[in-house]
């Protein structure tokens, strides 16, 4: 701070009132979340890259630990030099962060003796290793959908006796319960196990391509990196694919606009070989191809397909109609193959001198490498585990609404997973004892409450960032992970009328009428010609794709799945604009510069 | 229609600077690549040493420059004057004028544009801009004729003299070509690198442009429209539109130009469209393709509005080139490279988490 009064700056933590008619929130969040005094000396920025809404209690746990391995990961196993891990708190239900850079140069060289050695075995075997993380993730994906939650009936197995297992059930309430958390826990520990390396090895790429060609755009870089066969595309291909087999086996007249999936799932019972092979086929698609979450996987609302079939089901209607048509095309993978190449051969011969195309073939000949790891680990992490994770949450909600300690299971995620332990104790207690449990007095006025916060919550407008502005913005996680940098906090501080700012992440200027959606499930509603304005893109909102001009979210950097496919379909994107959704509605005409990441409301 | 004076511009090539100059040159290389330019005739610099045997015999007067300072701006102008006066008083051979005037018809009755093309001019060590004069809109073979003296006595403008003196070149071997034209009446013209001017970035074509005649933007008169196009996926990485206050525009049945205030509507409205841009700057890639160098090239785009009818329904067909010479500033800077080969390709991360970003 230069000490100018009128200097603009953020608000301290300290200064950040009460949402009004929030005031209780903080019972919502574990102490250590809390900003403490000495916070208000270091710099904060709102992740509302994972985080764009008020947090749930529950929710919570998609904070406490991802920053519980990363920071392990960067700072005590591959030893970054320049960064120990992040600290989040949370204030008004937005979690804010913080990255803990290492700065003395002593430490920094005793510390990068030991990342050499270590962060260059992960990239001298990163095949082998990764090959070995997807074994280990679906091996963890395969425990947590395994998971059951006992029923507690009257009398327990006589297997417990026969086999004298000498165990009753109401213990594996608790066990399986931690389980749950624990796999989350070594979930988390496994996404960031490649994630800063995989980045690293992208950002060193991006750096060079921006001193060798300094109005190179970000998108640019990307796209001579982008991976063809991405696992992101399945679950949309997999519903072109149901599409297409609805016309061959001709139950292709049951996908309406707006039909409803049980009553097309029972129809298609009755229709014979057709409607029997549609089925297997849909089933078999379904997992894991359905394990999409129609958000960014830390949201237990933010449902899958496989939760919620009205999104799926939304899509097939048009893909029939195209396949009828004769319009339905494939992904144009060789094509694809064939630009990247000739764009990354382009800009290779363009460098100055062999050492630098000898340089450059080497940097994205890693990031090659790195880059399915980069891509794929979302379905798997996000969206694959994480869906079943919530599935198996709600299902211990669903024993606590049987007991009668909640009004209903999706009451738990009002609960932070401590709490969920204390409620699960007393169906534990109430089972051995034959008594009910006592925590329906205690829970339900709680859950009451706080969902009345939540909708407070909502109403609230988070700074972007808090506290003094850092003279220099330097750890690379922040860097690469939020791609915050001294610009981005330049535009927090002067805002802009009339604009929306935001990443280019995918190039051209185009106008139309604005589509603001706020949930996947109003796709149907997108118009041809529109510009799509929504929260956040996932795999599930591949089908919308075809029919905007362009596309805008609220969260997202420029490896996002929306800035990935707007690029394939060569659509302009501004994504991580932060309020696009708030600030533009619907039928309003925008002009989406994707170069420059400005999206301009015009009437 | 090669005769000793006179030859289609088509008919020389980046090898004829000496007999042709180097714009005509640079133009006539531009038609045999297949590259649009207007077509034209060039008057020779056989024409010009004609001339000159006429007004300077035995060399003297143009000797006595070479002794001149070049910081001797007072000398300079005193002696390039009474040489400019002679080049512009003496007649022309009449063997010249011969072959002009029948080249002239040629071209039609509309009004030429009359460029100098000194052998110095574009070369690829200095570019000599703007240093000799050009007309634009002249009607009428007498005033072609006035008009090709007046290119001649333009190779002894003050500040081309003084340039000549600062670059140490001789006046031994000059001379002077002459372009002729029909003249264009674009919608939009101005100027492209096909590498940034302000980065030197070899992956961009950096253009500048404004409404009417390119002469507007030459000269100065107005704040440009500048658009950045990438060479390799066509996106526009940079777009400024500026206020482009003046127009330059030739009156139907007048001699020259005329700068008029630029009408409201068109003031802060993009002389391009993002497409057009985009096929500028691929015109501008095949030319540096062709000279395997980056270019420093004039263009206008004809066509498209109500006053500017289509004459061409293809957008590449509305794209003239006016000119091309090699860009010289950056050539001359030399890099040391951003990385070299490591011997693992993770060294290049290594090294890089080693210090803060």
């Amino acid at each position: 701070m230069d000490g100018n009064a009128s200097a603009p700056r953020f608000p301290l933590p300290s200064e950040i009132a009460d949402a009004p008619g929030a005031e209780g929130w903080r019972s919502m969040y574990p102490y250590f979340t809390r900003f403490q005094p000495d916070d208000d000396k270091r710099f904060w920025f709102y992740n509302s890259m994972h985080f764009p809404e008020p947090m749930p209690a529950f929710d919570t746990i998609t904070a406490e630990v991802p920053y519980s391995a990363i920071g392990a990961n960067t700072a005590r196993v591959f030893v970054f030099p320049t960064t120990l891990g992040i600290e989040h708190r949370i204030v008004n239900g937005r979690v804010y962060i913080t990255a803990n850079p290492v700065t003395d140069p002593d430490e920094i060289g005793r510390r990068a003796a030991v990342f050499g050695e270590r962060a260059g075995y992960y990239y001298e075997n990163w095949d082998t290793l990764y090959q070995g993380w997807k074994m280990r993730i679906k091996g963890l994906i395969d425990e947590i959908t395994s998971i059951t939650v006992p029923e507690l009936p009257e009398f327990d197995d006589a297997a417990v006796v026969t086999e004298s297992r000498g165990v009753a059930q109401n213990h594996y309430v608790r066990e399986n319960f931690h389980r749950c958390i624990d796999l989350f826990s070594v979930m988390w520990h496994h996404h960031t196990e490649f994630l800063m390396l995989g980045y690293g090895a992208y950002v060193v790429f991006f750096q060079f391509c921006k001193q060798a060609f300094p109005e190179i755009s970000d998108q640019a870089v990307a796209r001579m990196v982008a991976g063809i066969d991405v696992i992101m595309y399945r679950p949309d291909d997999e519903l072109r694919g149901l599409a297409r087999l609805a016309v061959e086996t001709g139950v292709d007249d049951l996908f309406t606009e707006g039909c409803s999936p049980p009553a097309v799932l029972a129809a298609l019972a009755e229709r014979g070989e057709g409607g029997q092979r549609w089925l297997s086929a849909f089933e078999r698609a379904r997992d894991p191809w359905f394990n999409v979450s129609t958000g960014d996987g830390f949201y237990h609302h933010h449902r899958s397909w496989a939760d919620d079939l009205t999104v799926p089901f939304a899509a097939l209607p048009r893909y029939v109609a195209q396949v009828r048509d004769g319009m339905l095309a494939d992904r144009p993978t060789e094509a694809l193959r064939a630009e990247r190449d000739r764009i990354a051969s382009s800009y290779r011969d363009l460098l100055g001198s062999d050492e630098e195309k000898a340089a450059f073939d080497q940097m994205l000949g890693l990031c090659r490498v790195v880059f399915p790891y980069v891509e794929d680990h979302k379905f798997y992490c996000e969206h694959w585990f994480t869906s079943q994770f919530f599935a198996r949450i709600r299902e211990f909600g669903a024993l606590l609404a049987r007991s009668g300690v909640l009004a209903e299971a999706e009451d738990v995620f009002q609960l932070h997973h401590t709490e969920v332990d204390q409620a699960l104790s007393d169906v534990m207690l109430a089972w051995a004892a034959g008594a009910p449990p006592v925590g329906a007095s205690h829970f339900r006025p709680i859950v009451a409450e706080r969902k009345r916060i939540l909708e407070a919550l909502r109403g609230w407008s988070p700074p972007p960032a808090l506290g003094p502005v850092p003279e220099a913005l330097n750890d690379p996680a922040v860097h690469m992970l939020w791609g915050v940098t001294q610009q981005t906090i330049e535009a927090w501080l002067r805002p802009a009328e009339g604009e929306v700012r935001g990443v280019g992440a995918s190039s051209g200027v185009v106008e139309g009428p604005a589509r603001v959606l706020t949930d996947v499930n109003q796709i149907g509603e997108v118009r041809d010609g529109e510009i799509l304005v929504c929260p956040v893109t996932a795999p599930s909102w591949a089908p919308v794709f075809g029919k905007i001009r362009a596309a805008v979210s609220d969260i997202g950097g420029s490896m996002s799945h929306a800035a990935i496919v707007a690029r394939e379909y060569g659509m302009p994107a501004v994504v991580g604009t932060g309020d696009a959704t708030k600030r533009i509605s619907t039928g309003q005409r925008v002009r989406v510069d994707g170069d420059r990441g400005i999206v301009q409301v015009i009437a | 229609m090669t005769q000793l004076f006179t030859c289609w511009t088509a008919e020389v090539g980046a090898a004829d600077a000496a007999r042709a100059g180097g714009k005509a040159a640079a133009l006539g290389e531009l038609a045999r690549a297949g590259l649009p330019v207007p077509r034209g005739f060039v008057i020779t610099t056989a024409a010009f040493l004609l001339h000159m045997d006429g007004v300077d015999p035995d060399g003297a007067a143009r000797g006595a420059l070479v002794a001149l300072a070049a910081d001797d701006l007072a000398g300079i102008a005193r002696a390039a004057a009474g040489l400019r006066a002679r080049v512009v008083g003496q007649a022309l051979p009449p063997e010249v004028a011969a072959e002009i005037a029948p080249a002239c018809a040629a071209l039609g009755d509309g009004p030429v544009a009359v460029r100098s093309s000194a052998t110095l001019e574009d070369s690829a060590e200095a570019s000599f801009a703007g240093l000799q004069d050009t007309y634009l809109a002249v009607r009428g073979t007498g005033a072609v004729l006035d008009r090709v003296r007046a290119c001649w006595a333009s190779l002894y403008n003050d500040e081309s003299i003084a340039y000549r003196r600062r670059q140490g070149t001789g006046e031994d071997g000059l001379a002077m070509g002459v372009v002729v034209q029909p003249m264009l009446d674009p919608r939009s013209a101005g100027v492209m690198f096909t590498r940034s001017p302000v980065t030197g970035d070899r992956s961009v074509v950096a253009i500048e442009g404004t409404w009417g005649l390119g002469s507007a933007l030459v000269g100065g008169e107005v704040t440009p429209d500048s658009f950045t196009v990438s060479k390799v996926t066509g996106e526009i990485t940079g777009r400024r539109v500026g206020v482009k206050l003046r127009v330059h525009s030739f009156t139907p049945n007048g001699q020259g130009i005329s700068a008029t205030p630029m009408p409201f509507a068109l003031r802060r409205s993009a002389c391009l469209s993002d497409d057009e841009a985009r096929a500028l700057a691929q015109t501008g890639r095949q030319v540096e393709d062709h000279y395997g160098a980056p270019q420093d090239i004039e263009w206008a785009l004809l066509g498209d509005g109500p006053c500017h009818p289509a004459l061409h329904a293809d957008l590449a067909d509305r794209i003239v080139l006016l000119q091309s010479r090699p860009e010289t500033v950056w050539a001359a800077r030399d890099r040391a490279p951003i990385a070299s080969q490591q011997v693992k390709a993770s060294d290049h991360v290594l090294a890089r988490f080693r210090r803060a970003l």
